[in-house]
């Protein structure tokens, strides 16, 4: 961004005599025992990009709810848009009406229905009319598409996209729908992005902001929310920080630096704020995967070392997050063996999750949601879930010693709320993570297959999870993560493997292990890929 | 969360600890209120025991077939078929013993064989072939009955082995025919298992999280058959105590019990263990929808009505249930 666009803004900004967009007042919303929001003040002015920050538990998602009329607040609070009062809790067909919309992280798309009546969906299926007017339609999602120039066939399934295209049209419908509104009422409207970015790579990130801004010149405002220090200060105007539920305070991006913006989110700072000087250490072989093929992956040889931290990376659709479900038996593997250190021998073709708990090897998914966790099942059963049997004595399950266990773990792992009876679902994103990575350091595995272990998890959550992945490392405890996430992976590996089209492309390790070489080696792997892929195709040809 | 609510926490937590208690119980509750209702209105009549024995042992197959369908929901599949099975494994006793003069011991492990095989022929089309079981269990049924129709030639079947009759209602226990302490150990076992043994504890995870319980080890395929054919088997012995009970058997009986089971699965998941489809919730709902019908139909009310309780009061204890949860998402389904 240039300093031109920044004044220009700031002026219009300023010299503004309308209303903010939005204002809110007083809001607290209560569950049961918890507070998770406790007089949350807020205003958006038009035409600025607004961010919200705050750890996983200080109460943004649960603000968007209220927002998005999911939630009803504790009475007393009050909200305007535009100036003129609106009544809470707020109806959830209210928002639209007020020129509202939401990104939600799951993006909201029906994956078996079309782009097209993913776009039109609103209008094709509330619309007023008897007959859809499919040309009409057509037309329209194609001025959508190309007005944001998304190259993507609008006759295209949802599920066939891939992940950025995904995103991208979750988001284009989402400003579709204020701009129709706006140009109606003739004022200011509101785009909420609630953590957009996770799943894209660099180039899907650009891409989205440059549509922030786009909306925002347009003179509605856009409310990002992100655990990404980097991209908040990049994009937004002014950035608003809860935490525990209260405002802790309201800064202008320009006049913010970074470490005070992680002050403000987590109440502290950042011991770690210096990243580690790796030292290059020789580690003995704990596992050797050879000849690893499955969907998307050629064929690799890994070896990871006992005690050692390796990450893999690459760019999105790479394959590197692949590997630890091939090596767990999660999903089926074309070919590849693996020896461990004790001289065991597996065939990964065969393998199954069971196979590879009964060895003592773990697997963290990176979809929270549907492969690792439970969300109404309660916190002490999620967690022990993988060791149940042994909770018998006399024949009956000890439900009191399972939940002493879970109390006392959630103690050593420091999740917030520490009630074990508590659903899942009912915890914050980071203090989930926090149970599920319990559930498996507890059992001391000797391998540890992480994906995307921080997805969603805030810093003061992030640095919990990797200060315990590096103490059961230092014990003995060999680690494969799987990452996209460059910061981390420097932050936590001793080496890193890069990736581009399903083969590894570069090496890191000891002191090369840095933020900034980590995401060169990954742009920079394209090229090569490309390369040996040629390669790979010629030798193809001469063998029969 | 924060630090300066906790003050405020402990009266609000008791407060949530005795919304959660009126919840689990409040069903139980209900059904004394309806006892008592019902007693204030026909004294003479509706607060016999005799009236509430007979009550205990007529209810009995349908709480078998409510329990039947708790365990493949709880792993997370439906089995419509459980009425269907039920009244296979009753005609199968009546004409094997009445019409084919088999011993009744064999003639009742013969049905329970045939509840097997039903619950295999399912496990067969919706875990092997991934066929939706809504769909393979609404098939069966009527498969099923079409082949019960067959071979008792759609007649009732009188003259079954006076033993089993015995065996089901020829005594009492505490002024209780046993039939209702078959259904009551059944749901003994079946609380052991979803409370007390890991298996019990897998099922849900299976039910809940398919997914998750693979990646944890778990062999959510065996589980799932396991849990169809638990529940056809335990329809199939339904079919023994209502063959037990009436002497007969007749081969459209069944069907009317789907509903009434399914009803009395979802009630109990409302009670007891709320959130969770558990016996002792579900025994409760049978019986509670049982005094609920036997006392209107002591009232002279015409037998429609019966059907219009059945239904009222699932739906309406289901929203009570979700209300006092606020707009939490459901725990079920």
């Amino acid at each position: 961004m240039t300093t031109e666009q920044i004044s220009a803004r700031n002026d219009r900004v300023a010299s503004t005599q309308t209303p903010p967009t939005l204002r809110l007042e007083n809001i607290s919303k209560t569950f049961r025992a918890t507070r998770a929001l406790d007089s949350v003040s807020l205003t958006i002015e038009p035409g600025e990009v607004h961010g919200l920050l705050g750890t996983n538990g200080s109460g943004k998602s649960t603000l968007i709810k209220v927002l998005a009329g999911f939630h009803a607040p504790d009475p007393g609070g009050s909200m305007q848009f535009n100036g003129r009062d609106v009544p809470l809790p707020l109806d959830p067909s209210t928002f639209r009406r007020l020129g509202m919309s939401f990104v939600h992280q799951n993006l909201g798309l029906v994956p078996s229905l079309t782009v097209l009546e993913n776009l039109r969906l609103s209008q094709i299926a509330l619309g007023k009319g008897r007959r859809i007017n499919w040309r009409k339609e057509r037309a329209a999602a194609q001025e959508t598409l190309d007005r944001y120039d998304v190259d993507v066939e609008q006759w295209r399934r949802i599920d066939e996209l891939s992940a950025v295209n995904r995103a991208l049209i979750a988001i284009i419908r989402a400003f579709e729908e204020i701009r129709e509104e706006c140009e109606r009422t003739g004022e200011p409207g509101l785009v909420l992005l609630d953590e957009p970015t996770p799943f894209l790579p660099k180039e899907g990130v650009d891409r989205l902001f440059q549509l922030m801004r786009q909306i925002a010149d347009h003179g509605s405002a856009v409310t990002f929310i992100s655990h990404d220090i980097d991209e908040v200060m990049e994009i937004t105007d002014r950035v608003t920080i809860l935490r525990d539920g209260k405002v802790s305070g309201e800064i202008e991006t320009r006049d913010a630096s970074r470490d005070q913006m992680i002050e403000m989110i987590i109440g502290r700072s950042l011991a770690s704020a210096a990243p580690p000087v790796h030292v290059a250490r020789k580690f003995e072989p704990m596992a050797r995967l050879k000849g690893l093929s499955g969907a998307g992956i050629p064929t690799c040889d890994i070896t990871v070392g006992k005690g050692e931290i390796l990450g893999l990376t690459g760019l999105i659709g790479s394959g590197y997050d692949k590997i630890p479900y091939l090596v767990f038996g999660a999903d089926p593997a074309h070919s590849g063996e693996m020896t461990l250190d004790d001289g065991k021998h597996f065939d990964l073709r065969t393998m199954t999750p069971a196979a590879s708990i009964a060895e003592n090897i773990a697997l963290l998914p990176g979809d929270r949601d549907t492969k690792s966790g439970v969300g109404n099942m309660k916190v002490f059963e999620n967690m022990l879930l993988p060791d149940i049997g042994g909770y018998v004595q006399g024949g009956f399950l000890r439900n009191g010693q399972m939940r002493r266990e879970a109390k006392a773990l959630g103690e050593r792992f420091e999740v917030r709320p520490n009630d074990p009876e508590l659903n899942l679902g009912n915890l914050s994103g980071g203090n989930a993570q926090k149970v599920l990575i319990a559930r498996w350091l507890k059992r001391e595995p000797r391998l540890l297959l992480l994906d995307e272990p921080t997805q969603g998890v805030d810093v003061g959550t992030r640095a919990n999870i990797f200060k315990a992945v590096k103490e059961a490392a230092a014990k003995g405890m060999s680690v494969i993560c799987a990452s996209s996430d460059a910061e981390q992976l420097a932050e936590l590996c001793d080496r890193v493997l890069v990736f581009a089209r399903g083969r590894i492309v570069d090496e890191l390790a000891g002191s090369q292990v840095d933020k900034d070489n980590i995401t060169q080696a990954c742009y920079s792997s394209l090229g090569t890929a490309e390369g040996r892929a040629q390669d790979a195709a010629g030798q193809d040809k001469g063998t029969p | 969360m924060s630090t300066s609510t906790e003050s405020a926490t402990p009266r609000k937590k008791s407060n949530v600890n005795a919304m959660r208690l009126f919840e689990r119980y409040a069903l139980i509750l209900v059904w004394f209120l309806l006892i008592a209702g019902f007693s204030i209105a026909m004294p003479e009549s509706f607060l016999r025991w005799g009236n509430f024995s007979i009550l205990f042992a007529s209810y009995a197959p349908a709480a078998l077939l409510a329990l039947a369908i708790i365990i493949p929901l709880t792993s997370g599949d439906y089995d419509l078929a459980v009425g269907a099975t039920m009244t296979l494994s009753s005609c199968m006793i009546a004409v094997l013993n009445s019409w084919m003069d088999v011993s009744i011991e064999l003639s009742i492990l013969l049905a329970l064989l045939g509840g097997l095989a039903v619950g295999l022929f399912h496990a067969l089309f919706i875990v092997y072939f991934r066929i939706h079981s809504l769909v393979v269990t609404l098939g069966s049924t009527s498969l099923i009955s079409g082949v019960v129709q067959w071979f008792t030639n759609s007649s009732t079947i009188g003259g079954i082995d006076n033993a089993l009759i015995m065996w089901v209602v020829g005594g009492r226990l505490f002024g209780v025919p046993y039939a209702f302490y078959y259904a009551f150990a059944a749901a003994i076992v079946l609380w052991y298992v979803f409370d007390f043994t890991p298996l019990g504890r897998r099922l849900l995870f299976v039910g809940r999280g398919r997914e998750v319980a693979r990646l944890n080890g778990i062999p959510v395929e065996k589980m799932r058959v396991g849990a169809l054919v638990a529940s056809s088997v335990v329809a199939a012995l339904a079919g023994v105590l209502y063959a037990g009970v009436l002497g007969s058997a007749d081969p459209y009986s069944g069907l009317n019990y789907l509903l009434p089971a399914f009803a009395a699965a979802f009630l109990g998941s409302t009670t007891i263990m709320p959130g969770r489809f558990n016996p002792w919730g579900t025994i409760v709902a049978v019986y509670f929808l049982g005094t609920g019908i036997t006392g209107l139909t002591m009232f002279g009310i015409p037998l429609w009505v019966t059907n219009v309780f059945n239904g009222g009061a699932l739906i309406l204890a289901v929203t009570i249930s979700q209300l006092t949860r606020g707009r939490e998402a459901s725990d079920i389904g």
